[in-house]
């Protein structure tokens, strides 16, 4: 059985020191041990950005692609290999501005990934201008008299989007972090989960203290049932999106692998490549 | 008796002009005639002009004809844009719902025919186009009992009366039309076809066809004309291999999402028109650095932008090999005839897997959406080769290292590795890398790495680079093209060489990496050279230029309205030249 130390390797991230990413890498590592993967078993498919660099920091497959492109690459990835655990990760430039269409189409195709979006509502590589997810006046280097445009409300989005499980959390509470993403690995569809990974750098609003004084765990909220969507939906709406847990799972609709006609149960890596001599005269006779 | 001729159906697009055309094709074919379409569209659903010319013969045509023999009409309009088209001789039949009538200047003879009465004394008027077919049959000669099969086929789901139904209007529009006719009716019998079985099919038939019998089981796409009869054939038949197609939300994430599926050792395909192809651009650049096989098809339309969606054009070729930024090895191939699409769909993954790089199969509108006969497809031809793919156990890397998965090799082909195999991980970047896939900024890994993927190219084996069909050590001209124009080319090529001009012909198949070493003793023995392409700016003449030289004697034949090139176009422009 792999430990956590087993998903580590011996590159050094080039993430600013505080940086909330390392808990995220921290977190992915040790949920996949203790869902029983081996690093072979698992890929880490990523982005462009700081938060994108997380497939080279992790002892398993990883492929880091071209910017908002994560989530069709790690598609294509399970859709070839369907033994094979997918996680496509990036930040929230990469998947709510440049990749927004891909992330909306992947929530309502629900194959069978995570996603985990780094969530630092600003662009940190290419040294501070505003994200999507940045608030109303909210001061970059694009914006210099503040934001103009209403930050993403991306919980909501997905939920509208259909999402089958929505988690958010925030990245100095590893603990919940590592089973949220554990639960999001054992999900049978599409799994996102929004991560509060602060940029000590280069956004000064959204700091590990603002996040501590203003997130609200649903754990504290009594009553609060994930499995129904509208209470998720309210809950969201009350308070503006900042909260963190299992948002909403709906644990009865299958995967798209399990929803296709004719999809392989075993990986197509397995297909045979070749067609019979009969098959292939009957699909050229189709012409005739 | 005649052995070949040109028959074309026109009328409202949405009113079943297409059927008209396929059911009438359908049985020529059966018959052991040789076949060969083209269909005039325009991008709408329904209404505007749209008609379907199909050119018969008793031996292969690789090309749509100069002239029109019988043009079938269901309006007014149809035979105001065609009836140029129509030669000494030919006839025009038309319903006579309309009461049709022929411009004075016209040289053919107009027939009435109630194809819209004698469909709905029979039961509907929508049968009007097997009344329509039967007419065309009685002109040709043909025996009507053709037809029970393909109707059978077609209406069977239907019932037997819906079955005998369009049977008996098409024998009803024989029956009509022969007795129009009567003593010219020998005029445009056609001369019996060997009734040999030969496939009929487009070549997004034979692609998407090649793409199966070549290994891939998924394939990522975004409908787009002329490409999504491949996406449209694949959903239907991959499923029976276990596979499937995924309709993404764009091409950017088609192109990816198969580059995804690749990396993980799927053959995987996708395919597009210019608009398409533009957007997969830096995706194609991953792949390149990357060094991931996967197979793009481009079937090339009017362009810029949206352009001419549903005209022929050959414009795609620059953007093809130099489209993404940066240097990566790529390979584009064009097949010429529905064949040739085919094999070079297998031969295209064979290449993407061996040299693990893109490989893009270049197609235009005339090859992927003209129908025509083709030659029997062989099995045994059918090869799978995946390269440097490893299997079997791996021994295992100490202290947590890298297989080596961009280890420097001579020929630059390194071993491959699939994620899920133990002792494989290694890490695939956009970014520059070294031979485990880390990132490095380094010159010297710069250099070697840069070097080691545009050497794959220098090794590359294709078949086919050039077809030629060369019969003079010393030719006055040498006639250049790729992909459809080949029949044109060829027709020409024979009416040249009748006029005592001495024509070779090289057909370019390997666009990239061009194959200079082929084309060069062709051009240097040669006193002309003639590139005959549909597009403004000469890209084939200049790429020829570009790697070959004398461009002294390098002349260019352009056509880009929208439409193929015929015969007696190359045969003038040649003449011209000359």
């Amino acid at each position: 059985m792999a430990t956590f130390k087993d998903f580590r390797n011996n590159i050094k991230p080039n993430w600013c020191p505080g940086c909330g990413d390392f808990s995220v890498q921290a977190a992915i590592q040790r949920a996949a041990a203790n869902v029983g993967l081996e690093p072979h078993e698992l890929v880490v498919v990523s982005g462009i950005g700081c938060s994108g660099r997380i497939s080279g920091y992790i002892n398993s497959y990883g492929f880091h692609g071209v910017h908002g492109r994560a989530l069709p690459i790690a598609q294509g990835v399970k859709m070839a290999n369907r033994d094979l655990t997918v996680i496509a990760a990036g930040g929230d430039g990469d998947g709510f501005a440049i990749g927004m269409g891909h992330t909306i189409h992947a929530i309502r195709r629900n194959i069978d990934i995570t996603y985990i979006v780094m969530d630092n509502q600003i662009y940190g590589l290419t040294k501070g201008q505003t994200s999507p997810r940045s608030e109303v006046g909210f001061k970059t280097k694009s914006t210099p008299q503040g934001s103009v445009e209403p930050a993403l409300s991306i919980m909501e989005m997905a939920l509208t989007a259909g999402a089958t499980f929505v988690a958010q959390s925030f990245s100095s509470d590893l603990k919940e972090l590592t089973q949220l993403i554990e639960e999001g690995m054992k999900h049978k569809g599409f799994s996102l989960i929004n991560v509060f990974s602060p940029c000590v750098t280069y956004n000064k609003v959204n700091t590990y203290d603002w996040f501590k004084d203003n997130l609200t765990s649903l754990s504290s909220i009594e009553g609060y049932d994930p499995s129904n969507r509208e209470m998720a939906m309210q809950t969201l709406m009350k308070h503006k999106g900042l909260v963190t847990g299992l948002i909403y799972q709906n644990k009865e609709r299958k995967s798209y692998q399990d929803l296709v006609p004719g999809y392989s149960e075993k990986p197509l890596t397995e297909a045979d490549l070749t067609i019979s001599k009969e098959k292939f005269d009957q699909l050229v006779a189709e012409f005739m | 008796m005649i052995s070949q001729l040109s028959w074309k159906v026109g009328g409202q697009q949405g009113e079943g002009i297409e059927s008209t055309g396929e059911i009438f094709s359908i049985a020529l074919n059966r018959l052991g005639y040789y076949l060969y379409g083209y269909r005039h569209f325009s991008s709408r659903i329904k209404g505007g002009h749209t008609n379907n010319k199909i050119r018969v013969s008793t031996t292969q045509v690789r090309s749509i004809a100069d002239d029109l023999d019988i043009l079938v009409a269901f309006d007014q309009e149809t035979i105001d844009f065609n009836f140029h088209e129509l030669r000494q001789g030919g006839i025009v039949i038309a319903d006579a719902k309309f009461n049709p009538t022929i411009p004075d200047e016209s040289r053919a003879t107009l027939y009435a025919v109630p194809f819209t009465d004698i469909a709905t004394e029979l039961g509907t008027a929508l049968m009007k186009n097997m009344v329509a077919v039967g007419a065309s049959s009685a002109v040709l000669g043909l025996d009507i009992s053709v037809y029970e099969g393909v109707v059978q086929e077609i209406f069977g789901r239907k019932g037997e009366q819906v079955v005998a139904k369009n049977m008996e209007a098409i024998r009803a529009g024989a029956q009509f039309m022969r007795e129009q006719l009567g003593d010219n009716i020998q005029l445009m019998q056609l001369e019996k076809a060997d009734g040999k079985k030969r496939m009929f099919m487009i070549g997004n038939d034979a692609i998407a066809l090649g793409a199966l019998a070549g290994g891939s089981r998924f394939m990522a796409a975004y409908p787009i004309t002329p490409a999504s009869e491949i996406m449209e054939y694949l959903i239907k038949k991959l499923p029976q291999f276990g596979g499937t197609v995924i309709q993404t939300e764009d091409e950017i994430a088609a192109c990816t999402m198969a580059i995804g599926a690749n990396y993980a050792g799927v053959r995987t395909l996708t395919a597009s028109a210019g608009p398409g192809l533009s957007l997969m651009m830096e995706a194609i650049g991953l792949a390149g650095i990357t060094e991931t096989p996967i197979v793009i098809v481009d079937t090339q339309r009017g362009g810029p932008s949206t352009g001419l969606p549903t005209k022929q054009e050959q414009s795609d070729l620059m953007a093809m090999i130099y489209g993404t930024h940066g240097e990566i090895p790529k390979v584009v191939i064009a097949p010429s005839t529905v064949q040739e699409a085919f094999y070079d769909m297998v031969e295209a993954f064979n290449i993407a897997e061996e040299y693990q790089c893109p490989v893009i199969v270049l197609t235009d509108l005339q090859l992927s959406l003209g129908k025509q006969t083709v030659e029997p497809l062989e099995y045994d031809k059918i090869e799978i080769r995946r390269g440097k793919l490893v299997t079997g156990e791996l021994p295992e890397i100490p202290d947590k290292g890298c297989f080596k998965r961009y280890e420097v090799t001579e020929d630059g082909v390194s071993p491959r590795v699939l994620p899920g195999m133990k002792n494989g991980i290694h890490h695939v970047t956009g970014v520059e890398h070294d031979e485990t896939g880390r990132p490095s900024e380094v010159a010297a890994n710069r250099i070697a790495q840069m070097d080691k993927r545009l050497r794959k190219l220098k090794h590359i084996q294709f078949p086919t680079p050039v077809h030629k069909h060369v019969k003079h050590e010393e030719a006055d001209i040498l006639i250049v093209g790729f992909n459809s124009t080949r029949g044109a080319i060829e027709e020409a090529m024979e009416r040249l060489e009748r006029d005592g001009i001495k024509v070779n012909h090289a057909h370019v198949r390997l666009i990239h990496p061009f194959p200079t070493e082929e084309m060069l003793p062709l051009v240097q023995s040669a006193k002309k050279v003639v590139v005959v392409e549909n597009n403004a700016t000469g890209q084939l003449a200049n790429i020829l230029k570009m790697n070959v030289g004398h461009a002294e004697k390098v002349f260019n034949v352009l056509k880009y309205d929208g439409n193929p090139f015929l015969p007696h176009e190359v045969y003038t422009k040649c003449k011209e030249l000359f």
